[in-house]
């Protein structure tokens, strides 16, 4: 018997957890001899109190849909996908080559065009990993992991001695051109008539993983292939049962959440760099683990994990920017949100699931 | 030190029961697993607990054992109230248990096992050379020979047990506590088990047996009771009572505890099975050349004990042998050769060719049990037309056919939207068998279709499945329960190490002419030896 109803699942545990993690975070500023409130309203004012603070946190926020949703679509095949990282890395590089290869006149065509160079560059990237799981049973979260190492030492390699500009010393790409640049949010609400975050990163990109969402939900939830999906994740024993191949359910659950991590090039390197730098993902990936976590590996979940996350990180920028706390405690405060809604899920969860089968008892 | 055997095995009218619950009362969230429950034991007998699953034996015994703690209630051992905390203390007060699942460490020896736990200091040495005595006399005591310097993968797994027995000797049991303890033996072993068990009460020992099998009740217990949602129902002298009497009480209504079914009228050969062998990927033989023919409109029943290579027959034929095994040999269904390796060796294959399948573990392979029942109907023919809209699967649709099929079938509660997991196993069985019979099979192959079953869901199945049968289909019955093979078969064939050893018809055979073949041994050769075992 389900011992607490969904929206206590869903809702309650993380908030809680959430509260806690706010609640430690308070406690390491005020050791430090800061105020958690000045902190805390710092942090919503820089984030959340203008439309150039929602525009930076919208931007992390689309970063962090595309590698949260990469996480949980592996997840559901009981996949562990730690590679967002790489993946994310080589879909820049993908975003890279067909900008600045491929003569694209207008970024409507450049988008899609981009977006399958990263989703294909991310695949690709997963590809490996996959093959050698479903094959030789080589434990996927080894792999993935060694796979980002890799990828950031390949990337550096083809950046440095390939496509950096002839005379520059920056190991980056050149710039992509003028053609291919993705219309910010703040141009369009412009083209609308009002002013909206302007000198913001976020782009139409945000609308492509608002859309990804709906796409996600509908393979998971609705599809065959996300039956299969689930039912592979769940038992295997009970996949081979009703007929379905382990190898290719791992092979093709591991490609769509590359190209997903992938794809979040479109927004950093195409929507924001605008050319291909170095460590371009930043550690989205991994966060992308957290959110898929927090999110309850569902893409309502994960929008929601994402803008909290995005909200960290923006307004952690702004802490450091404005008080004086050290950028590392930002890092400590993020980590403490992870810790608390992802590891500690259970310290959470099970006294909360007492106390709701103790109150459906004095119920009946 | 405990206090050894006090007095004997002699009957002591006045001495206090040696497990006395009164009262004992356990909730699991809303479900009440044991409602005010009473028992008495007395010493120097075996008593018997039966009852459907979840009918709370486990449960109580569980509490018995310190796994749980009862919401209310009183134990007492000997005629002294305990407090029961855990299993250590459960073995302080001279309780052993006997689990259906064997809690043996796989790569130790039988001593090592024994002295788990029990460990006299921090060198095992001395330990070891007294466990060697101990075990010494117990098995002259008891016919509880094992030899201690074998490690537990080598041994059979009736011998097995026996080291599960003996630990519990080893740590001073006077009350021995045995779940489900025949599930996995032949009839032989069983018979040997029930020798030990006669030799321990004989000394002094109670003897606590939790079982589902009336026979085995009857068979060998001084006194019974029976547990019926969580309520014990009844509590009586085993031989004031009978197999129908017990039913009665365990299912609250008369049970036909035979199959009624007409003479077979096979037809047309539907499964053609010529010399099949498979090698697994250690290089062990598992089937050693299988020749099998089942017709249309029959039943052919497979007997033997689990492990002799009828879940390999069975995962075959399914479409599904196990990864890196080679296979040889041929099937035909309905004339056509059936593929052994490569792409199109997969059971969705195999379902397109009218083969059907309940599996053995319905809770590994039969369902998922986190998803919903509506789902679980689904699963195996997720892609049939009639479930797609599109490229999307038709929820709405597959909730429709599952509805009906669950209530076709009578699963309890009739709610398609409730995972799996929260059905009772009678039910989730149900569920299985309705999704694989409702697709109106040619060959459907069955194993273990009623384990852990209750008795009123077995009457269900099995009309169910004879109904197939007279519908002119083909039917592969796998099963460790002998009456269950052979109230359903029209033939039966023996399976043992690999091999059929013998086909007989249900008519002309006896149980103990097919426990012998059970274990390897062809009574047209040899002498049968007589088993105390009914017809």
């Amino acid at each position: 018997m389900d011992t607490m109803p969904k929206w206590a699942d869903v809702i309650l545990t993380p908030l809680i957890s959430l509260v806690l993690a706010m609640a430690i975070s308070a406690l390491v500023i005020l050791a430090i001899g800061e105020s958690p409130v000045v902190a805390l309203t710092t942090m919503i004012d820089g984030a959340l109190g203008s439309s150039y603070g929602w525009g930076f946190t919208l931007y992390y926020a689309t970063n962090f849909i595309f590698t949260g949703l990469a996480v949980m679509v592996a997840y559901h095949a009981s996949l562990f996908n730690i590679g967002g990282e790489g993946q994310a890395a080589m879909g820049g590089l993908g975003v890279a080559l067909v900008l600045l290869y491929l003569p694209l006149p207008h970024w409507a065509l450049a988008l899609p065009a981009a977006m399958i160079g990263a989703a294909a560059f991310g695949a690709a990237w997963a590809l490996v990993p996959a093959w050698l799981q479903a094959k030789r049973g080589s434990h996927i979260v080894i792999t993935t992991i060694m796979f980002n190492f890799i990828a950031a030492a390949a990337l550096n390699y083809v950046l440095v001695n390939l496509l950096r500009p002839v005379g520059s010393m920056d190991p980056a790409s050149g710039r992509f051109p003028e053609s291919t640049h993705l219309p910010k949010l703040s141009d369009m609400a412009l083209a609308l008539g009002f002013e909206w975050g302007r000198n913001t990163p976020v782009n139409i990109s945000f609308f492509v993983a608002v859309i990804a969402c709906i796409l996600v939900w509908l393979l998971i939830w609705r599809s065959r292939l996300g039956f299969e999906i689930r039912a592979f994740g769940k038992s295997e024993p009970a996949a081979l049962y009703a007929g379905i191949n382990p190898v290719r359910i791992t092979v093709i659950a591991m490609l769509i959440s590359g190209g997903l991590a992938g794809l979040m090039a479109i927004n950093s390197v195409m929507g924001e760099a605008e050319r291909l730098v170095l460590n371009a993902v930043e550690g989205a990936g991994f966060i992308g683990i957290a959110v898929a976590l927090m999110g309850r590996n569902h893409p309502l979940g994960i929008v929601l994990a994402a803008l909290l996350f995005g909200f960290l990180y923006q307004g952690g920028g702004e802490l450091a920017l404005w008080t004086s706390i050290p950028r590392e405690l930002i890092i400590v405060i993020q980590a403490l949100v992870i810790l608390f809604t992802g590891a500690l899920d259970n310290m959470v969860r099970m006294p909360l699931e007492r106390i709701f089968l103790a109150m459906r008892n004095r119920g009946s | 030190m405990d206090a050894t055997v006090q007095n004997g095995g002699r009957p002591a009218a006045a001495a206090p029961a040696a497990i006395e619950l009164r009262g004992i009362s356990k909730s699991f969230g809303p479900v009440q697993a044991n409602r005010d429950i009473d028992l008495r034991v007395e010493k120097g007998t075996i008593h018997g607990i039966i009852g459907e699953n979840g009918a709370g034996k486990s449960t109580l015994m569980s509490i018995l054992y310190g796994f749980y703690k009862p919401d209310a209630g009183e134990i007492r051992l000997g005629g002294r109230p305990m407090t029961i905390t855990d299993s250590q203390a459960a073995i302080r007060a001279g309780i052993g248990m006997v689990f259906q699942h064997f809690k043996l460490v796989q790569n130790f020896t039988v001593l090592e096992n024994i002295i788990l736990g029990a460990e006299d200091g921090r060198l095992l040495r001395p330990s070891l050379s007294r466990a060697r005595g101990v075990l010494r006399q117990l098995a002259r005591d008891y016919e509880l020979n094992v030899d201690p310097d074998e490690t537990i993968e080598e041994l059979s797994v009736g011998h097995q047990q026996r080291v599960e027995i003996l630990k519990a000797l080893y740590r001073r049991a006077d009350i021995l506590i045995l779940d489900e303890p025949t599930g996995v033996l032949t009839p032989a072993e069983a018979d040997h088990l029930f020798r030990i068990l006669r030799g321990l009460r004989d000394e002094g020992k109670t003897i606590v047996l939790i079982t589902h099998k009336l026979r085995e009740i009857m068979e060998i217990t001084d006194t019974v009771s029976v547990m019926r949602r969580g309520e014990m129902v009844a509590s009586v002298k085993t031989a004031e009572t009978s197999p129908e009497g017990l039913a009665e009480l365990m299912v609250g209504r008369k049970v036909l505890l035979n199959v009624h079914k007409a003479p077979a009228r096979p037809g047309q050969a539907v499964l053609e099975v010529c010399n099949l062998k498979i090698v697994d990927d250690t290089g062990v033989e598992r089937l050693r050349g299988i020749d099998l023919t089942i017709r249309a409109g029959e039943i052919l029943g497979i007997a033997g004990v689990s492990g002799n290579g009828q879940t390999q027959l069975l995962e075959v034929l399914g479409g599904y042998p196990e990864k890196g095994s080679t296979l040889s040999g041929e099937i035909r269904v309905n004339g056509t050769l059936l593929s052994l390796s490569g792409r199109t060796c997969n059971a969705a294959e195999r379902r397109r060719r009218g083969i059907g399948h309940i599996p053995e573990d319905r809770q590994v392979e039969g369902l998922i049990l986190d998803f919903a029942a509506w789902e679980n109907v689904a699963f195996g023919y997720h892609d049939a037309p009639e479930y797609s809209r599109g490229p999307l699967m038709d929820h709405d649709a597959i909730r429709r056919d599952a509805a009906a099929k669950i209530q076709r079938f009578d699963v309890r509660p009739p709610n398609c939207y409730l995972a799996a997991r929260n059905f009772s196993g009678g039910n989730q069985q149900k569920i299985v068998v309705a999704r694989e019979i409702e697709r109106n099979p040619d060959l459907l192959l069955i194993g273990q279709p009623t384990r852990g079953v209750d008795i009123g869901a077995i009457e269900f199945i099995h009309k169910r499945i004879v109904d197939l049968r007279d519908a002119g289909k083909a039917i592969l019955l796998v099963s460790v329960e002998l009456d269950e093979i052979m109230s359903l078969s029209d033939r039966i064939a023996v399976m043992f190490d690999g091999r059929i050893m013998g086909e007989r018809l249900p008519a002309d055979t006896t149980a103990s002419e097919l426990g012998l073949l059970m274990a390897g041994v062809d009574p047209t050769f040899r002498q049968p030896e007589p088993l105390t075992q009914d017809p």
